[in-house]
């Protein structure tokens, strides 16, 4: 056993300095997630701390469609306006632009599978054991719409599935969901129907930076006030409404005067 | 070729709440301790802003702040008739990852655990008689640590945190508003307990009409602000309800960066590298002395980093991996019951109670990570199991975390999960509902343990962990008899209805459920039944301590945390006091 160190001379310093594996870290750059990717960084002498440095969200721009077809949106309307239909109460998944979320999910991080482990061997499993496709979430997606088409042909006269009337719609999605139907090319429907909801569910409640729950009409429908970060005051005012219209990262519309 | 760098006093394997913990007592006793961190820095100013801390979609379902499992995961089956397959996604359990990792985007629910869950062998045997601790092939086991031994520990840690609560019981004196089942505190809370908001209001008064003895939860979302003795700088928790999986953005959670990092990075003998994944310990010829260890960082380059101790701070998950990659002790062999390394792996078994009131608004997103009111009176042993046919129990709690809409809409009995039914049924009951949740304990059992796979590898090229885990007839019989008692809890709330969610079925790691693995290099009285001393000492290689719930010898029904940190302050105070003067074996096997 070494001897008790006496306190190296050292510098305080509020930025990384490169040690011992003589690879300089890049101040400044930005350290994503948590994955292995990022510079090594040695830290000492202080807390490295940056000014400006946020690590802000990514949100999306633009308006276009990204990774869905033509057909593959008429598809994706199609379905998700039976998750959550529209009417007085609240908006359905089209009317929130739960498809343009989707589409740039898909186009990104998420549709690539940078969370999901894909390696082989793939046997199916038990259903315990979650998750076993090769497929990211895109190539399910892309897969999966090709085969309900395939399926509503075979079974429903010829006719894709956004053909099909409100009830077939809902009688083939709930067949993929308590996996009663077989779909072909490598498709669970039970997998795909779970990701489908999820990820409709996700696009319709989330901060509208990510392009649904658009006019936070979601939020309002049920009454969740959003990115508010300060209840102190409501804690013990017990059964009182809440009168905060929502608020997004961007704020909300009137902040500025406008409307 | 692996680079050889210069030595160090002590490396740390994994900076979290136990890597910060040791890396100050270690520190402070004056060693050259270096941290090895897979994942990046992160720090409240920087990366949990109050501005974008509220992101559901980014924090909780694409596990911004989580373990990516794209290039290394963990394979899962039930029983040793399966064949495990790989957890492809974060599901039952959410792995951390970079500096402060689950003490991050924890909750912030600190327990200790009962004096006698730490004699679950002996107290049960004693009070129900042997077959009580071997029904159902249980394998449970005394801890070799007392609940008096650790209590200073304990309270160590909750000066660290601040943690807003009431003693129950100070010094052997039931006090009114605390837990009166609680083990004998030395001293009060630091802070008051949080305010509680609707639901954990009418949770305590239904629980005490029905003759039961609520009391608010202990927690690190601190009530008030707090500076400790580190002069961390703590604010009061303004129950934003983006707790649990998320960053503080307030400075109002503890965790290693509100409590302990300003000191710890400030110290001149000690260092933090990121982005550096430790890929074995190297062990002496004889393989009873640890050298060092090998790690590898993002830029694929290895490096051996020699030291004098090796502390294992990377999860249980992790570090049981890494103890058998290294072959530090015999791994367990659940035919023949012979081997500790990866035995006794058990969980948590949870159940939940949903009330639906028409004539009440409960807000649910004003909440807190362990906002709660709490029963204990069904927990450990304290109260009478005989006929009842298990061991252990639970705490109920009507608990608020927060109202994520996606994630936490509750909808009655018979809603169709989709469709115009249950968008009305979200309309209606979101702001009207809520959930009392049955925080159950977990005996471990012969089949279920960890060891390595023989199929699936990770980036590295080393085979991943293998889980084989199931609930077994005795937390099925727990949990059924806790969702009952909750329900009872439920119905004196007068609400319009309620569901029950008990826990059926074998584990899936599909749901989220708790990140409350134990077990697996489990601490204990002798070398045949335990991997680690009562020190965390590595009964083979004595310079080796390996810190973490791994060590619990079963699961009790409390989150983990507390006692994990109290364990971390007890080995470190054997280290300083008793290692360093004599390097060796703690205690003679
Ligand atoms: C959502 C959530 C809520 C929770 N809520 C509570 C709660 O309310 N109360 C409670 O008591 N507990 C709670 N927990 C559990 C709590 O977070 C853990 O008990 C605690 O953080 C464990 O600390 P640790 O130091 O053992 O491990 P961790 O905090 O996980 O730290 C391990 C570190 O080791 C690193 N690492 C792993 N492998 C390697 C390697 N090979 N090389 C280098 N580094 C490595 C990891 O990246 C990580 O940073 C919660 C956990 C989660 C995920
Ligand atoms: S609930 Fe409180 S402690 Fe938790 S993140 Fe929000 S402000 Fe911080």
């Amino acid at each position: 056993m070494d001897k008790p160190v006496p306190g190296r001379r050292h510098f305080l310093i509020s930025t990384a300095v490169a040690a011992g594996a003589g690879v300089a870290g890049s101040l400044g750059a930005k350290v994503h997630d948590g994955e292995l990717g990022a510079p090594p960084r040695t830290y000492k002498g202080g807390v490295p701390w940056t000014e400006g440095l946020a690590d802000q969200p990514p949100g999306i721009s633009g308006t276009d469609f990204k990774f869905f077809t033509p057909a593959e949106r008429v598809f994706i309307e199609a379905a998700v306006s039976r998750l959550i239909p529209n009417d007085e109460v609240g908006p359905g998944a089209v009317e929130a632009n739960v498809p343009f979320f989707l589409d740039r999910q898909l186009a990104g991080p998420f549709g690539r599978g940078d969370h999901y482990y894909l390696g082989g061997p793939w046997p199916k499993g038990a259903p315990e054991q979650g998750y076993q496709s090769r497929f990211s979430p895109a190539q399910m997606y892309r897969a999966a719409i090709a085969a309900i088409d395939k399926y509503a042909h075979a079974n429903f006269n010829g006719a894709d599935f956004a053909k099909l009337s409100d009830d077939d719609r809902d009688k083939l999605l709930k067949g993929m969901e308590s996996g009663s139907i077989q779909l072909e090319d490598g498709v669970d429907a039970k997998t795909f129907f779970a990701m489908l909801l999820q990820n409709t569910k996700e696009g319709y409640f989330s901060d509208p930076i990510y392009g649904g729950n658009k006019d936070m009409a979601a939020w309002k429908m049920i009454g969740f006030p959003g990115a508010h970060y300060d209840y102190r005051e409501w804690v013990t005012r017990h059964g009182e409404p809440v009168p905060f219209p929502p608020v997004g990262f961007k704020g909300r519309p009137g902040w500025n005067g406008e409307s | 070729m692996a680079t050889t760098l210069k030595p160090v006093d002590a490396v740390i394997v994994g900076f979290g709440w136990t890597g910060a913990i040791m890396a100050q007592q270690l520190a402070d006793a004056g060693l050259e301790v270096l941290a090895l961190e897979r994942g990046p820095w992160r720090d409240t100013s920087t990366d949990f802003a109050t501005g974008f801390a509220q992101d559901e979609l980014r924090y909780m379902w694409r596990h911004h702040l989580f373990q990516n499992v794209s290039d290394d995961t963990l394979t899962v089956r039930n029983n040793t008739s399966q064949t495990a397959l790989p957890m492809r996604h974060l599901g039952s359990f959410l792995l951390g990852t970079g500096v402060g990792s689950g003490g991050v985007h924890w909750n912030g629910q600190i327990w200790r655990f009962l004096p006698s869950d730490f004699l679950t062998k002996s107290h049960n045997e004693q009070r129900y008689g042997k077959q009580a601790v071997t029904d159902y092939d249980l394998t449970v086991q005394d801890w070799g640590v007392t609940y008096e031994e650790l209590e200073p520990f304990y309270n160590q840690f909750d000066v660290l945190c601040g943690t807003s609560g009431k003693a129950g019981n100070l010094n052997g004196t039931i006090q009114p508003g605390g837990n009166p089942f609680e083990g004998a505190r030395s001293a009060e809370y630091p802070t008051p307990p949080m305010p509680q908001t609707y639901g954990p209001t009418l949770f305590g008064k239904a629980a005490t009409e029905l003759g039961r003895h609520p009391f608010p939860h202990p927690t690190g979302n601190l009530s008030q602000p707090y500076v400790n003795n580190f002069g961390a700088q703590l604010g009061a928790c303004t129950y934003c309800g983006f707790c649990e999986k998320f960053g503080c953005g307030n400075y109002s959670k503890a965790s290693p960066q509100t409590t302990l990092l300003p000191y710890v990075m400030a110290k001149p003998n000690f260092t933090l590298r990121t982005e550096t994944e430790v890929l074995k310990v190297e062990l002496s010829p004889d393989r009873k002395h640890a050298t060092g260890v090998t790690y590898v960082n993002s830029a694929g380059e290895e490096f051996f980093q020699p030291a004098s101790i090796v502390i294992l701070s990377s999860y249980i998950l992790q570090n049981v991996r890494l103890l058998l990659l290294s072959g530090i002790g015999t791994p367990y062999d659940p035919q023949t019951g012979q081997g500790v390394v990866g035995k006794n792996y058990a969980y948590q078994t949870m159940s939940s109670v949903n009330v639906f009131f028409d004539d009440k608004l409960i807000n649910p997103f004003i909440g807190a990570g362990a906002l709660a009111t709490v029963v204990d009176d069904f927990n450990g042993d304290n109260f009478d199991h005989s006929g009842l046919g298990f061991i252990g129990g639970a705490y109920i709690a009507g608990m608020i975390t927060g109202g994520r809409p996606i994630e936490m809409i509750y909808t009655p009995q018979g809603t169709p999960a989709w469709g115009m039914a249950w968008k009305h049924a979200a309309a209606k009951n979101y702001l009207r509902s809520f959930s009392l949740s049955v925080h159950g304990s977990c005996m471990s059992h012969r089949g279920n343990y960890l060891d390595l796979d023989p199929t699936y590898r990770d980036i590295h090229g080393r085979p991943m962990l293998r889980m084989t885990f199931d609930f077994t007839d005795n937390e099925h019989k727990m949990s059924d008899y806790l969702t009952d008692r909750a329900a009872e809890i439920a119905k004196a709330m007068n609400p319009r209805e309620i569901k029950l969610n008990r826990r059926v079925g074998s584990w899936s790691v599909v749901p989220y459920q708790t990140t409350h693995n134990t077990g697996g290099a489990i601490m204990g009285d002798s070398p045949a039944s335990s991997v680690v001393n009562k020190y965390l000492q590595s009964w083979d290689v004595s310079n080796v301590f390996s810190m973490g719930a791994g060590a619990f010898p079963q699961n009790a029904g409390y989150n983990p945390t507390g006692t994990v940190a109290a364990l971390a302050y007890y080995s470190a105070q054997a280290i300083v006091q008793q290692y360093l003067k004599n390097p060796g074996p703690l205690v003679q096997a």
